[in-house]
């Protein structure tokens, strides 16, 4: 576990018991069952499992978008009721808004988010250095004139990421961000957050299938069962950081994505 | 064949095959001997065209602006109307069933108890208009906001986003294409919604200009009448794909489209 885990006790988000099915009486599916896991403030969690699993499922629970069936999840000890503030998100789909350009679009949290949005009219040009900041701390540096639609897949990605960031949320959820992307854009991108995450130390929830990315990024593993989905599984990656591609090819971070391999096939062989 | 000659020829193929079809009419005509009481020479119909101009311009003018005034209703209730059914399904599930059931009633059954309620006059061409109008631009808007994707919309949520500003920030702008493409359909039944009006009984505009030409046996004015019609309705569809290419550039992704 990384310094930042340690240094709170209470845990940022705790999740007890809770299973979340979908629709009602004997249709209803199970999606998830009795995840029980916590968050300490600045770690970054990876959760890793068979597609269907209720990976994402988890997240909407977490940011309060979805209410659970059953069970209780906390976020700062507070029961979650409610879509939670101070979240941001990024989905495998970029999501950003065609009729906006890119500078827009990420000026989009702070036109709805307070404070920033009680100020926005009155201190634009300060939000919009801030984005540019941003833009070129991801690479993309005077590309906030372009429209989304004008980029490349792996800049859309970026740019989402930065969207999902400039409000400084206390909460990052990834859903499969980079599983559209090509691999090379992908590593790359894997650096890119690695950096983001480095600098802000935000809390990350990651959802993912891709193992070695999981073990690239995360401090913690969870990994998950078939559906209806559990947590079978809790992994502590005690690797330094910075990670590097270098890194993917020692024996340690090969070991860890082995173990987790296995564990997934043995579930699937179930 | 050059580049620049294949721009030109794109840009001149509508009027080649427009004129191809008048030549083809003509001769036609004068080698079939047709009587002009069935079907005038389209020189002949130009004759008219020009001499009876003021005429043809008078009554024009009235229908435009009679199917501009529905056409402009049918914006302004259609986009109020497909903004609430998009954005609530219980107004969807409440209205949408009405809506098709009216669609489905022809306008022109209508006409006359709009006559018996307004009078003779521009109100029930207004109205005719409108009514036949608004739908497709009703469906459209409501599409556009239903079809908003769910990341978008947890995006919007996670971040506290009231549903008002789902609607305005997410929403509306994304509802335009849908509303400026349904605009290009709801001008021309616009005018098909006048002219009914004016046809079916009135004193006013080009489609009763038509009606009684047509009583005195005038054929070339009748269709004098229906070239004057045909080249308002292509005027009034230039304006809304320029105005649509104008407001929604982003949904052509910076193609060209004509």
């Amino acid at each position: 576990m990384t310094s930042a885990a340690q240094a709170d006790d209470a845990p940022l988000v705790e999740m007890r018991g809770v299973s979340l099915a979908y629709g009602r009486g004997p249709d209803a599916t199970l999606a998830l069952s009795d995840a029980t896991l916590s968050i300490a403030k600045g770690e970054f969690i990876a959760v890793v499992g068979p597609s269907g699993c209720g990976k994402s499922t988890l997240m909407k629970l977490v940011t309060g978008l979805l209410p659970p069936t059953s069970g209780e999840i906390l976020v700062h000890g507070q029961k979650v009721t409610k879509p939670i503030r101070g979240v941001g998100m990024a989905f495998q789909n970029p999501t950003l808004m065609p009729w906006r350009t890119t500078r827009d679009n990420i000026l989009l949290p702070l036109e709805v988010v307070e404070p920033h949005k009680k100020r926005f009219k009155a201190n634009k040009a300060e939000y919009v250095d801030k984005v540019e900041a941003l833009l070129a701390s991801v690479g993309l540096g005077g590309f906030g004139d372009k429209f989304p639609w004008q980029l490349s897949g792996g800049m859309q990605q970026r740019s989402n990421l930065c969207r999902a960031l400039v409000h400084e949320p206390e909460i990052l959820m990834l859903d499969e961000p980079f599983g559209a992307l090509d691999a090379f854009t992908r590593e790359d991108l894997w650096g890119v957050m690695q950096k983001l995450w480095l600098d802000r130390r935000f809390t990350a929830v990651l959802v993912t299938h891709d193992l070695r990315e999981a073990a690239y990024l995360a401090d913690t593993i969870y990994v998950m069962s078939k559906r209806p989905g559990r947590v079978i599984v809790r992994k502590t990656v005690d690797l330094p950081r910075p990670r590097t591609l270098e890194s993917t090819f020692e024996p340690h971070f090969v070991e860890i994505v082995h173990e987790l391999r296995d564990l997934i096939h043995q579930e699937y062989a179930v | 064949m050059s580049d620049a000659n294949r721009y030109y020829l794109k840009i001149a193929m509508p009027w080649l095959v427009m004129g191809a079809l008048l030549l083809i009419w003509e001769l036609a005509c004068i080698l079939l001997a047709i009587p002009e009481i069935i079907l005038p020479r389209p020189t002949k119909i130009f004759a008219v065209f020009i001499e009876r101009f003021d005429i043809l311009l008078r009554f024009c003018l009235e229908t435009l602006w009679t199917t501009t005034a529905g056409f402009v209703l049918a914006i302004v209730f259609g986009l109020l109307l497909g903004l609430a059914i998009g954005a609530s399904p219980f107004v969807y599930s409440g209205l949408y069933p009405l809506l098709i059931a009216f669609n489905a009633i022809p306008k022109v059954a209508i006409v006359p108890i709009l006559m018996i309620w307004l009078g003779v006059g521009a109100a029930p061409a207004i109205i005719t208009a409108f009514v036949i109008s608004f739908f497709p631009i009703v469906v459209n808007v409501a599409t556009g906001l239903a079809t908003i994707e769910p990341e978008m919309r947890d995006v919007m949520r996670s971040l506290g986003a009231t549903q008002y500003e789902i609607l305005t920030k997410v929403g509306i702008p994304r509802a335009m294409p849908y509303l400026f493409a349904s605009l290009k359909v709801a001008i021309t039944l616009a005018f098909i919604g006048s002219v009914i009006s004016e046809t079916v009984g009135g004193n006013r505009g080009i489609g009763f200009l038509m009606l009684s030409a047509g009583a005195r046996n005038d054929a070339p004015t009748t269709f004098a009448g229906l070239f004057a019609i045909a080249i308002m309705g292509v005027a009034m569809y230039a304006v809304c794909a320029l105005v649509e290419q104008r407001m929604t550039k982003w949904a052509f992704r910076g193609e060209v489209v004509g």
